[in-house]
């Protein structure tokens, strides 16, 4: 048997998540290390993941690890990447170690930076203060939970961390928020444990009807094969063989049990509202592993089980799902331009992110699942450089109001600068990663419903209106009296925000290395579904003159992409 | 040779991102590596240019591919360049304008602390411009033409302390966005059409589809036009962006940048030929421009902003060229070429003149300046003669051609088209007096103790005299033996127009509303003293003052209509949205406030309770047996 | 002797025993009460067993009789102390453990 993989880029983090909240109190700089050292390891099992990986080989699923577990319920220990999934455990083990590094203080007592030495009980205090190695703990451990549900090819299994995930984002949610907030702490406290309580209670509602449609998938199977079953790759190919017959209301149910989870996690409009909350009370790095990490499970899940496991019910839903897609694009970009609170603001922002890859999944066509995909990846890098500097400035000045700053970029010309460039990612400016995947969205979507496509556009004007006043209010004009003495970014800092935007413009300029990956696992979702994109209404090839490059442009990926 | 193309971008490309990123080290010689790297651009220019003229006219058009950029299914695009002579002609304008701009800027930014970022952001456009027009498809064109808009908007808010110059720039960028989306929607559209949007294919195949589609392409087109060049209905961003610093109005908002949409037009000249309602379009939005900019023009009192709607006139002269199809391809980019030489020229001369005057922007302080600032004087006045169209300047062949091929339009169209070029061609000659007698003629109206005009340094007054030399000269070259016309032909190709009017009547007709409209002008700044502070005026000036109350009907429809909107979205999301879900706990919380009242801790009380629901049990169990 | 009489003298040791722990308010007397009742269902089981001829309710007797001796232990202990800290026996008082 080979080496498992798979379950070791889980059981890093995992094992690291134990090992960190082990460290003793009073060595919180350590726990600090380890956690990220841990993370590190991850991210180079995940990049082991991504080079073994082979883009086009047979079968949909590779480095798949199977072993049974509970026997009685047909249960399995069942892991296999596609390329979706590739890129999305690398998208979250690269995301992890910054996550910490811009988290590195803000678990530690609150002693340290109010005062440093008041006398012994403060001392006493630091000294058992232990939160630090469970902030740290939690990110792992919720990394660990990620990517196993990004892993796992059986239902059953995928719905335990799915589910089990909340627990440590809750705590991360409710436990650690902003330091200095300007309304006092014990109102932040309340806001805090009212975010935490509301992100729970959605997702848990999500997740238990969720588990009815698991369970319901299971009676049918049993039924119809003998013996029940989780295994995704199972029931797909027993509904090719036409051995596995769902019915047409059974599969709607089932379908909707599903999906209500993901569109809750994802989260798509009317389900969105514990978004802002979660986003805005929790600190800056735990908003980014809830919007860039652990939401894309959802947008995830849609792709592999909603779709591949009730084809037929996908087609049936598609026209209303594109619609509610289409109000979170516009919605959310409206609300975002209404928000005063910069975390808010991009929560609302994420959200009309989430319209649009919501819109390329239920697009059906290549570019729209392609582009959906990828957007998840460009989505979950640029949203973590706008959030993590937007936390940087907000740990500045103690305020999430927009109204509080001004003239920043005077003072602090890095900060405004990375600012900017992660606030251009987010309006999807050509020349950095998320164009290329909104784009690809887009005429996704137009080839196949081409007014929703056109009012989807309306999306970038929206989205250009909500950073710029973001940016200008913010960073531009007077200098304010309370930003005066603002320094700017620290080398810790900067080694957080450097290689995310130096990712955002390669992948922008260069973007084939995902594509190659993620290409053929669309098509073999697409094929599942049995649907094909539309053809152009002119063969150009066919035209004299036409010829589809007039120069020696080497052809070689055409046929790679089917 | 081709391997040269991306070198070409790649030269300011390389300059912006040292500039950007190298911090304060190259504080102290920003400006120099800025200037180096574009006028290396321009040398790879110029050596392109040469190489393209050994060749045979029908081989002058050079591929270079790089890299397959986005490959999914069916959808393919490449990084890759394409030269030809309209590629040609704009990357010799873009890096040649764009260096002495450069040069020029060493001195107007002297003492600008943040220099060295300026000239980052001016290589940058120049990357991004010469992207744009070097591009072999429409999105990797898109990737140039939002670029563009990034270095456009980073410039007029170069000045970012002062807050209306970060809203002018939001402004920009977000007027932009929407001309924009029509692009987008446009690639969308031949994507869905012909599988492609690379420029070779599609516009071969133009024959080859309905007319309806072409028609819904060109509209996009179009949008996309107003958008970049201040055309009606997008141009409010164009007066606005004069809040940055006066080489970058020179080169972006006169010479090339707001040029990009004749780019488009032109490049997508198939498509326009096989859809005349979109031409009809095109035209239609050229002349109400050209008209619209020159009224802007003549009200205001803000130097820049006078020019500005000069732009603005001037670039809808080019696309109602651009609109008449083959018959009016070739003057449109000749007359954005002469354009180029004399409105960079006459921005670098309002430069100079603010430059001298503390930076002063309102005409009415100005008067008398053409013995305190001689140089800037002469190349302003050539610059002036150029635009007005004097007999034998360049403006006067690049403008008399489009004006004659707008009759040769023919029917009434063409009547009506050619008289509208004409008035514009009057007030042109009339806002274009005006500037000249407030700034440079008259008795002074600023105040000596405070003020003391004088000539700029030579790094900023030798490129303008370079561009006074163009608007003189280049005109008369490209129409020697229609060398010009000649050069473009093999990729805008031409017709020759047959107007209703002939040649020389045109031409005089020109002459006379020219006089008319320099009479006029001095007949009300020259004879009479201008006053110092600016009288009422009629209802017509003071509607033009405010860019024919365009941006008040924006601010009462767009602004205010979207603050209500957003507020209510806000307010709505809060109390329903949030609130059903919040209702929902709330009435459990409710609920369960009520039912903890039985658990009232008296132990009686419980007994009497499990008591009941025995009595219930047994009652429901015999009931059950019952039935 | 008809066993059914047996039944009725355990219905009217329940209701007395059930009524006790109604009205009255000392935890002593109301958990002798409490004894009644546990011991008129032991009554009415093994009257049961009697008249059905099997073992069962003499069995489940014996059950309760051990239950209700564990219960004796601690309920004897949790009076005592309330009556130690709180100088009362009555159950009114002690409701202290509301929500």
């Amino acid at each position: 048997m080979s080496f498992p993989l798979l379950t070791a880029t889980a059981a890093v983090p995992a094992i690291g998540a134990i090992a960190t909240a082990a460290v003793p109190a009073a060595k919180r700089t350590a726990a600090k290390w380890l956690a990220l050292a841990f993370s590190l390891v991850t991210f180079a099992l995940a990049l082991v993941i991504a080079f073994r990986f082979v883009p086009g080989a047979k079968g949909p699923y590779q480095l798949t690890e199977s072993h049974a577990w509970i026997r009685d319920f047909g249960v399995r220990y069942e892991l296999g990447v596609d390329g979706i999934a590739v890129a999305l455990i690398a998208l979250t083990a690269l995301l992890i170690p910054f996550v910490i590094l811009a988290g590195w203080h803000d678990a530690d007592p609150l002693e340290e930076t109010a005062a440093p030495d008041s006398g012994s009980a403060a001392g006493n205090r630091r000294n058992s203060w232990r939160p630090t190695q469970g902030f740290f703990a939690l990110i792992l451990a919720v990394e660990a939970m990620v990517i196993l549900s990004f892993e796992a090819t059986d239902v059953f299994l995928f719905y335990i961390f799915f589910e089990a995930m909340l627990i440590p984002m809750y705590f991360l949610i409710g436990g650690f928020g902003d330091r200095a907030h300007v309304h006092g702490e014990e109102q932040a406290a309340t806001q805090r444990s009212y975010a935490a309580v509301k992100f729970l209670l959605y997702n848990l509602v999500g997740g238990l009807i969720m588990l009815a449609a698991v369970i319901g998938l299971y009676a049918v199977t049993a039924d119809q094969l003998g013996t029940g079953t989780f295994s995704l790759q199972q029931i797909v190919e027993a509904r090719a063989a036409g051995k596995l017959e769902l019915g047409t209301g059974t599969e709607r149910l089932l379908f909707l049990g599903f999906f209500f989870a993901f569109a809750v996690k994802a989260p798509l409009w009317p389900l969105h509202t514990w978004l802002p909350n979660a986003m805005g009370e929790a600190t800056a790095p735990v908003a980014v592993l809830i919007t860039a990490v652990v939401d894309k499970v959802g947008t995830f899940a849609m792709l592999r089980f909603c779709l591949q496991l009730f084809p037929g019910a996908s087609r049936w839903a598609t026209p209303a799902i594109l619609v509610l897609a289409l109000i979170s694009i516009v919605y959310g970009a409206l609300l975002a331009v209404g928000q005063r609170d910069i975390k808010r603001l991009i929560a609302y922002a994420s959200i009309s992110h989430f319209g649009f890859i919501i819109l390329g999944i239920f697009a059906m066509t290549t570019q729209g699942q392609s582009g959906a995909t990828l957007y998840m990846v460009n989505h979950g890098i640029s949203t973590a450089a706008l959030m993590l500097v937007a936390g940087f400035l907000i740990s500045r000045r103690g305020s999430r109001l927009i109204a509080d700053y001004g003239g920043v970029q005077k003072v602090a010309p890095v900060l405004a600068g990375t600012f900017l460039v992660g606030g251009l990612a987010t309006l999807s400016l050509p020349g950095l990663a998320p164009f290329v995947s909104e784009f690809l969205v887009l005429v996704g979507t137009f080839s196949r419903y081409p007014v929703i496509g056109i009012i989807a556009t309306l999306g970038i004007v929206l989205a250009a209106l909500y950073v710029l006043v973001l940016y200008q209010r913010t960073m531009t004009g007077p200098v304010k009296a309370e930003v005066r003495s603002m320094p700017d970014l620290r080398v810790r800092e900067l080694v957080v925000v450097a290689p995310l935007i130096a990712l955002l413009l390669f992948l922008g300029v260069y973007p084939k290395p995902l594509t190659d990956i993620v290409n053929p696992a669309v098509g073999h979702t697409l094929s599942v579904v049995d649907k094909k994109d539309p053809k152009p209404a002119v063969q150009v090839d066919a035209v004299p003159g036409g010829a589809r490059h007039g120069h020696a442009a080497p052809d070689q990926d055409v046929e790679a992409a089917k | 040779m081709e391997n040269l193309i991306a070198l070409l971008v790649a030269a300011p490309l390389v300059g912006a991102a040292l500039l950007l990123c190298g911090g304060k080290r190259l504080d102290r010689t920003g400006h120099l590596i800025g200037s180096l790297f574009a006028v290396a651009s321009f040398a790879i220019g110029v050596a392109l240019f040469a190489d393209l003229l050994g060749r045979g006219a029908e081989d002058r058009t050079l591929h270079q591919y790089l890299f397959s950029w986005i490959q999914v299914g069916g959808f393919r695009a490449d990084a890759a360049f394409q030269l030809d002579q309209l590629s040609m002609t704009f990357v010799l304008l873009i890096t040649g304008v764009g260096s002495l701009i450069h040069i020029y800027s060493i001195g107007y930014m002297e003492h600008d602390e943040r220099r060295r970022r300026f000239f980052g952001y001016l290589n940058l456009f120049l990357a991004a411009m010469l992207l744009l027009v070097l591009a072999d498809n429409y999105l990797l064109l898109y990737v140039g033409w939002e670029g563009v808009g990034l270095a456009s908007y980073l410039l007029i808010g170069f000045w970012q302390h002062k807050p209306s110059a970060a809203t002018a720039a939001k402004k920009a960028f977000l007027v932009n966005r929407v001309g924009d989306m029509g692009l987008s929607i446009a690639i969308m559209l031949m994507f869905t059409t012909f599988g492609t949007f690379a420029f070779g294919p599609v516009l071969a195949a133009t024959g080859e589809t309905s007319e309806g589609k072409l028609t819904a392409i060109g509209l996009m087109l179009l949008l996309a036009a107003c958008g970049k060049s201040a055309q009606v209905p997008l141009q409010s961003w164009l007066g606005d962006a004069m809040e940055g610093p006066t080489p970058v109005s020179a080169l972006i908002h006169a010479a090339t940048m707001v040029t990009a949409g004749v780019y488009l037009i032109t490049r997508s000249g198939a498509i326009f030929n096989a859809a005349p309602d979109a031409q009809v379009a095109v035209v239609a939005v050229g002349a109400v421009t050209l008209l619209f900019g020159a009224i802007v023009g003549c009200a205001k009192d803000d130097i820049k902003k006078a020019l500005a709607g000069s732009t603005m006139s001037q670039i809808g002269y080019m696309i109602l060229a651009a609109g008449l199809g083959p018959i009016g391809y070739a003057f449109a980019i000749m007359h954005l070429v002469t354009h180029g030489f004399f409105k960079a020229g006459l921005f670098l001369g309002a430069g100079s003149v603010m430059h001298g005057m503390n930076d002063e922007v309102d005409m009415r302080r100005y008067g008398g300046l053409r013995t305190y600032m001689p140089v800037t004087f002469i190349t302003f006045g050539l610059g002036y003669l150029a635009i007005i169209g004097f007999p034998g300047l360049s403006g006067f062949f690049s403008k008399d051609k489009i004006i004659e091929a707008a009759f040769a339009k023919g029917g009434t169209e063409g009547w009506i088209l050619g008289g509208a070029a004409l008035l514009g061609a009057a007030i042109t000659a009339f806002y274009m007096t005006r500037v000249m007698l407030m700034t440079f003629f008259g008795e002074k109206r600023w105040d000596p103790d405070t003020t003391h005009p004088h000539e700029s340094p030579k790094v900023m007054t030798i490129p303008m005299i370079v561009l006074a030399v163009g608007s003189v000269f280049a005109g008369g070259l490209f129409s020697v033996n229609e060398t010009f016309v000649k050069w473009l032909e093999p990729v805008t190709s031409f017709e020759h127009g047959h107007s209703p009017v002939s040649a020389t009547t045109v031409t005089a007709a020109t002459m006379v509303v020219l006089v008319l409209g320099v009479g006029l002008a001095w007949a009300m700044y020259g004879r009479r003293p201008v006053p110092a502070t600016a009288p009422r005026g009629s209802l017509l000036t003071r509607a033009a003052r405010r860019d024919l109350l365009q941006d008040d009907f924006n601010h009462v429809v767009l602004v205010r209509g979207g603050e209500h909107l957003t507020r209510t979205l806000v307010y709505l999301d809060h109390s329903l949205v949030d609130g059903a879900v919040n209702g929902t706990a709330a009435s459990m919380g409710g609920l369960s406030g009520r039912l903890r009242k039985l658990q009232s801790g008296f132990v009686r009380s419980y007994a009497v309770q499990m008591l009941g629901g025995a009595a219930v049990l047994i009652a429901a169990t015999l009931l059950m047996r019952g039935v | 002797m008809n066993p059914v009489y047996y039944l009725y003298l355990a219905a009217l040791l329940f209701t007395i025993g059930g009524a006790g722990v109604l009205i009255r308010r000392n935890a002593i007397v109301v958990f002798m009460c409490i004894e009644l009742m546990l011991n008129a269902c032991n009554l009415a089981f093994v009257t049961f067993s009697r008249m059905h001829g099997n073992l069962d309710g003499q069995i489940i007797a014996f059950f309760t009789m051990v239950v209700a001796a564990a219960e004796v232990v601690v309920g004897l202990a949790i009076i005592v102390s309330i009556f130690r800290t709180r100088h009362t026996a009555s159950v009114d008082d002690a409701s202290l453990m509301k929500l």
